[in-house]
């Protein structure tokens, strides 16, 4: 049954049965032991000091254990520099450990940790506690520090450069025969997984485990024993389920080592789990932006200058922005390009990755630039973008090294009938609703990790294998594509092979972040699983008793658990048989992968085409999505049912982000006007339309060896756009503004 | 103030007793099993089921009314666990995701939900299936406008709401059809 | 949450009485805004008194056509029951677009007629707010108040009260019966629900211990095509930005009696009477709702982020009468519903030349 590849194939997810049977454990359903509850109290000022802390009342309150301030919680060992987690190195979210002295930076950044014997008497004793503030005036907006904006050196950890240039922007914009030049506003963002973050911490002497819901069990295990000066093997962490991400447990946050803190305290395991409302001020967030985009064109709708702008506000400590300009600045050829950071110091925490991090926002400004461009020459929107196609990244010249963008816009167009569409905005009508159509690019960057990514095989002596790599499974469906990829490295039906993750005592993988995981979790496995084959495959031919004794390696392939000769099939053993003769409980053999040298000469890249039909009521300024059509071309598809799920929740979630998703800073009190899942809108089952995905394979021989370039992030890159596109053909109106409500559509 | 006041003398009334605040003895049953724990009355359904009762199927999202996530039936009806008491639902039969499959079998709407991949992180799935249920049981399946409405109180931050949309259409379908077994 | 004790009461006798007894004890129903508020700190209640199993469940039809909901029936129960969807299609609507099905099993129309305000700086402990703490001030006036009222405000208090089931009720005279210390008493809906003015905390006219135990809805023959329509920014699950709740009678084109309600503008359900005054004997059409509306909001007080309310819960008001009288643009669009999801299968297909 198996001679079909398992790579590629729907298959349901492995985990499934325990997801829907209640059987999934995530890191707030630990209890081991007598488990304490630890909660966060959060600062109620944006800026200041603290000038007391009267803990009287609630250390009498019933079950307390402690109660933890700046007064009394050991200082943090050391704070590691704020870099990317897919660098593999310790990934604290923002470069400020809480508690290590009065100072007040953010609304809601952790001033106490309450550890009591029961969640409801920890929750209580915390609203018992009397903190006092001197406080001081706050900036949490934009409006309140325009004036204070600064260019920074680099943002993003260090990893993208404040400004990027190329060719002569002024001369390109002299050229230009029309010009777009406008302004985008965004609304803060905020991931909110189902699953709030959460970690259960339990010391054994010396010896700390985590249970913690992490992109990444190596940074929470590398970012804790830096903060708690420990050496990284006495901290184990463990994360087999994560309740959803979405970037806001790509980084590693306080609550783990706070969780480590308490538990050492109190001599107990404790869990700690963040609430809905802390997840507004604990793990980061798409920072709200302004962005300008300045954008020249010949006659024939050639770009031949773009100018895009970025303001945003960062945290006091870090220089953070998500990088909106990048996709912004390769997805077409334009000669004459400039791209500028700005940001201003904010009372807030540091911004973080957010689904399609910058892409999402930047391709918002860009596409709908674009679309206006269209617009404005009488030229259809496809057009004007396969005038404007670079087979090359135009930001270093290197080609790309695989795109399909091409064939994404047409096939994209057929599936949504993009050809019956009347260019002309009111055109098209449904009752009392206009109806529009709208498309934009998408594209999303293939990232490669620092460090070699490393799993291990196993095969046993009943034929059934174990393939092992630390990542968890946060939604992506890992655990069962990485199943596929080791049934054919092997040979192997798929249910005799199984993928175990999520605990740091496995081989190491970089936080899963940045859509990379696929790429380089398949590379590893498919290493290890590889030369786990190549090594039986020696076993036998160097076996006088194997019927490969002497065979030539070449000449050996693998299927259904056997051995053969490919061209004598009836040539072969299998490998149980291989084992057993030779008395041996297991073969084992480790993987290691990184991006080969050869990859810097390339630009890497997804590339997709969006497509949005929007019905909007003019009267009462409702814009509802009817339906979603996306083509992507990620490389190679390990798993069309997981890949369509994810390029599927991108699409969607490129639609709350057009029309719903919005928090903005009360400036009176330097807070988060939206701090719950009724106030800070995401889309519910009604908002959500029918999404047809058609996926594009693209053979790509240098992003990793199974030519895999992720789909977690491009579903959503371009979605925004499409949909406001879709708006202005609807109405004739061009908004600027994410997201897109009732009140810009009366 | 225009409102009648209609006289009527009110009843004796009997003193209640009561319990708590410190912990009290709770007595629930769960998928038909009795379970007695100590805790205090402001106890939510949610929490003792995970806290005290280690059944950990039902999960907290928001711990307000707003995810969906804590979804379980008391006395067949879906409702959210974490604005419920689990002292008011002493006397009721709970209900919860780890008594809908019957032991290796899965319900159909499980079954559905893993063909049409209906979940990512699975995190709100124990809510959306006790809620999935739920709906076909009331009817409200008509089609998938009526679906979709009548599963907005489960939220899916991965998004999947089509394909769950596609899994209850899955089980209705198979139901309505002779050919197929009941669900 | 502080720590609390429970009764439990079968008689409604018992339940007052516990409660009249004791400032410091509140009554449980389905516990949506109980529970959450509890949980938030706002309500401090040391003891609740569940009065789930009172038997006070019951929805019965009056003689004159009308009906009384008790006060525990949930607000599920009263959706479905025929004579609500064929008597008062508008309650049912209501009832359905509030919420989301869990909730509605849980809530009873005791606890919606009682339920808070979902302003954030009242559900927020911690914020100035005259409602949850008289005299503190109130956070909203200069703070993010997109969703905040326009009708019925002060200086005091601008939340905008979240019920859908009560603006239906509203256009309907409804009569709020209750049992307290000092025995059953009836209010006319309208004077159920207090506007904030100086006491923004003092929200209905009851005093401790007074159980709200059911509903009457007077026979009303005009409520059989009543419709409620609500508009919001997502789909479902979402209080209201505006709604209305509407029936009209029509007599050779002219409008011969209309009830007229509104939610999600205001700081309690909110009766349109200046706007029934306009279209009483007025003929139907487009410019007759346009003037009807805005005489009901020539007293509307704004901020600059809710001014659009004013617009929108207008043009609403417009377009459900247009829908109950059959005039206005062409129809489809009747309720903020859901596109036409057969639209969905065949791309491209409809709306095109």
């Amino acid at each position: 049954m198996t001679t079909a590849l398992a790579i590629g194939q729907p298959t349901d997810r492995v985990d499934g049965r325990h997801k829907v049977t209640g059987g999934a454990h995530y890191s707030g359903d630990m209890l081991p032991g007598t488990t304490a509850y630890a909660v966060l109290v959060g600062a109620r000022a944006a800026s200041g000091r603290i000038t007391g802390i009267d803990t009287t009342e609630a250390l009498q309150a019933d079950g307390v254990l402690a109660i933890l301030t700046h007064e009394n919680l050991p200082k943090a060992a050391a704070q590691p520099p704020l870099i990317p987690s897919l660098a593999g190195m310790p990934a604290p979210g923002q470069t400020f450990f809480p508690f290590q002295d009065d100072v007040v930076h953010y609304a809601g950044q952790p001033v106490a940790l309450v550890v009591a014997d029961t969640l409801e008497r920890a929750q209580h004793a915390g609203a018992l506690l009397r903190i006092a503030y001197a406080e001081t005036p706050s900036v949490t907006t934009l409006d309140q520090a325009r004036e204070e904006a600064y260019e920074p050196e680099a943002i993003f950890g260090g990893f993208v450069p404040g400004r990027n240039t190329r060719g002569d922007i002024e001369a390109g914009l002299a050229r230009a025969d029309v010009r777009i030049d406008a302004t985008y506003t965004f609304a803060a963002n905020h991931h909110n997984p189902i699953e709030p973050s959460a970690t259960t911490a339990a010391w054994d002497g010396d010896q700390l485990t985590l249970y913690d819901a992490t992109q990444g069990v190596a940074a929470t295990q590398l970012t804790v024993a830096a903060l708690l000066g420990l050496t990284p093997s006495k901290v184990h962490v463990i994360s087999h389920y994560v309740g959803g991400s979405f970037g806001c447990k790509a980084m590693i946050w306080a609550h783990p080592a706070l969780a480590a803190l308490a538990a050492r305290h109190v001599q107990r395991p404790v869990k700690l789990a963040l609430t809905r409302e802390q997840m507004f001020t604990s793990v980061g967030h798409r920072e709200e932006q302004e962005q300008r985009i300045t954008l020249g064109a010949d006659k024939d709708g050639r770009l031949t200058a773009l100018r895009h702008h970025k303001l945003s506000p960062t945290s006091p400590f870090d220089d953070w922005a998500e990088p909106s300009l990048g996709v912004a600045s390769q997805i077409y050829a334009c000669p004459h390009y400039e791209g500028v950071y700005r940001l201003v110091r904010a009372n807030t925490m540091t911004p973080t990755f957010m689904r399609a991090p910058g892409e999402a926002s930047g391709m918002y400004a860009l596409e709908t630039a674009m679309d206006d461009l269209a617009h404005q020459l009488g030229i259809d929107p496809i057009d004007l973008r396969l005038r404007n196609y670079t087979d090359m990244d135009p930001n270093t010249g290197n080609p790309w090294s695989s795109t399909g963008l091409k064939e994404c816009y047409r096939r994209g167009a057929e599936r949504f009938g993009w050809h019956r569409r009347n260019p002309e905005p009111r055109s098209h009508r449904d009752g009392r609703r206009l109806l529009g159509y709208g498309m934009a690019t998408a594209g999303y960057p293939v990232y490669g990790p620092n460090n070699p990514q490393r799993a291990r095989a196993r095969l046993y002596a009943d034929g059934t294998a174990v393939v092992q790599a630390a990542t968890p499974d946060f939604g992506t469906g890992v655990a069962t594509v990485m199943t596929q990829v080791t049934a054919d490295a092997l040979g192997l039906p798929l249910d005799r092979c199984r993928f175990e993750g999520g605990d740091t005592t496995l081989p190491t993988i970089a936080a899963a972040v940045g859509s990379s995981g696929a790429g380089m979790i398949s590379a590893a496995v498919h290493t290890a699983a590889t030369n786990l084959r190549n090594q039986l495959v020696a076993q036998a031919i160097g076996d006088a008793q194997s019927p490969l004794h002497g065979a030539d390696p070449a000449t050996v392939t693998v299927r259904d658990g056997r051995m053969m000769l490919r061209d004598a099939p009836e040539t072969g053993e299998g490998y149980a048989e291989l084992l057993h003769r030779n008395v041996l409980p297991d073969v084992e053999a480790t993987g290691a992968w990184s991006p080969s040298p050869e990859s810097a000469h390339y630009g890497m890249m997804t590339f997709g085409a969006q497509f949005a039909e929007v019905a909007v009521d003019p009267d009462l300024g409702l814009a509802r999505v009817r339906r979603m059509v996306g083509a992507f071309a990620p490389g190679r598809v390990l798993n069309a049912k997981t890949a369509r799920s994810q390029l599927m929740g991108g699409m969607l979630w490129g639609l709350g982000q057009a029309l719903l998703e919005a928090n903005a800073m009360d400036p009176h009190r330097g807070r988060w006007v939206a701090s719950s899942l009724g106030e800070y809108l995401v889309p519910v089952n009604a908002d959500a339309p029918e999404v047809d995905i058609e996926l594009i394979e693209v053979a790509d021989k240098v992003v990793n060896p199974l030519g895999v370039k992720g789909v977690g992030e491009v579903g959503q890159v371009g979605a925004a756009a499409a949909i406001a596109n879709a708006i202005h053909h609807a109405t004739g109106r061009r908004i600027r503004k994410l997201p897109i409500t009732i009140e810009d559509l009366l | 103030m225009s409102a009648p006041h209609v006289p009527s003398r009110a009843p004796a009334a009997a003193v209640l007793p009561e319990r708590g605040p410190e912990p009290v003895k709770i007595t629930l049953s769960v998928n038909g099993d009795e379970h007695t724990f100590d805790a205090e009355p402001r106890v939510s359904l949610l929490d003792a089921l995970r806290e005290r009762l280690s059944m950990t199927g039902a999960k907290k999202g928001c711990d307000q009314g707003t995810c969906g996530a804590c979804t379980v039936w008391v006395d067949g009806r879906r409702v959210l666990a974490c604005l419920t008491l689990a002292i008011a639902c002493e006397g009721h039969e709970v209900t919860t995701i780890e008594g809908l499959a019957q032991g290796d079998e899965l319900h159909a709407v499980q079954s559905a939900f893993i063909e049409q991949d209906a979940f990512q992180c699975g995190y709100c799935t124990p809510g959306q299936i006790m809620s999935a249920v739920a709906l076909l049981k009331e009817g409200h399946d008509g089609d998938d406008a009526e679906i979709a409405e009548w599963m907005s109180g489960n939220i899916c931050r991965c998004a999947a709401y089509p394909h769950i949309r596609a899994a209850i259409r899955t089980v209705r379908d198979r139901s309505r059809d002779p050919s197929h077994g009941q669900t | 949450m502080r720590p609390i004790s429970y009764s439990r009461a079968d008689a409604v006798a018992d339940a007052v009485a516990a409660v009249a007894a004791d400032p410091t004890s509140d009554f449980l129903a389905g516990g949506t805004t109980e529970v959450d508020l509890l949980r938030q700190n706002v309500l401090l209640p040391r003891r609740l008194v569940d009065i789930n199993d009172l038997p006070l469940a019951q929805i019965e039809d009056r003689p004159d056509g009308g009906l009384y909901i008790g006060a525990l029936a949930r607000m599920s129960e009263v959706a479905e029951a025929p004579s609500v969807r064929e008597r008062f299609p508008m309650v049912a609507e209501a009832l359905e677009l509030g919420a989301s099905a869990q909730l509605r099993h849980m809530a009873s129309m005791g606890g919606n007629m009682m339920q808070r305000v979902r302003c954030g700086y009242f559900r927020d402990a911690a914020s100035p707010c005259n409602k949850r703490d008289p005299g503190s001030g109130c956070a909203a006036l200069d703070g993010f108040n997109r969703g905040h009222a326009v009708l019925g405000v002060g200086e005091h208090c601008i939340a905008t009260h979240p019920s859908d089931v009560a603006v239906p009720l509203m256009a309907l005279d409804a009569r709020i019966h209750t049992e307290g210390p000092h025995g059953r008493r009836v209010y006319a809906i309208d004077d159920f629900f207090l506007l904030p003015g100086a006491t923004p905390h003092l929200e209905h006219p009851l005093e401790h211990g007074e159980l709200v135990v059911g509903i009457e809805v007077p026979g009303t023959p005009m409520a059989r095509t009543s419709r409620y329509l609500k508009v919001r920014d997502r789909e479902s699950y979402e209080f209201a930005l505006a709604s209305v709740a509407a029936a009209v009678t029509l007599h050779d084109g002219v409008i011969a009696d209309v009830r007229l309600a509104l939610g999600g503008v205001a700081t309690k359900p909110w009766r349109a009477r200046h706007a029934e005054d306009v279209l009483r004997g007025a003929p139907a059409g487009t410019g007759t709702f346009r003037r009807a509306a805005g005489a009901e909001f020539a007293s509307a007080r704004t901020t600059p982020l809710n001014a659009f309310k004013v617009e929108l819960a207008q043009r609403t008001m417009v377009r459900i009468l247009e829908t109950l009288t059959g005039t206005g643009t062409p129809s489809g669009t009747e309720t903020d519903a859901a596109p036409d999801t057969d639209t969905h299968t065949d791309p491209g297909r409809e709306g095109q030349p």
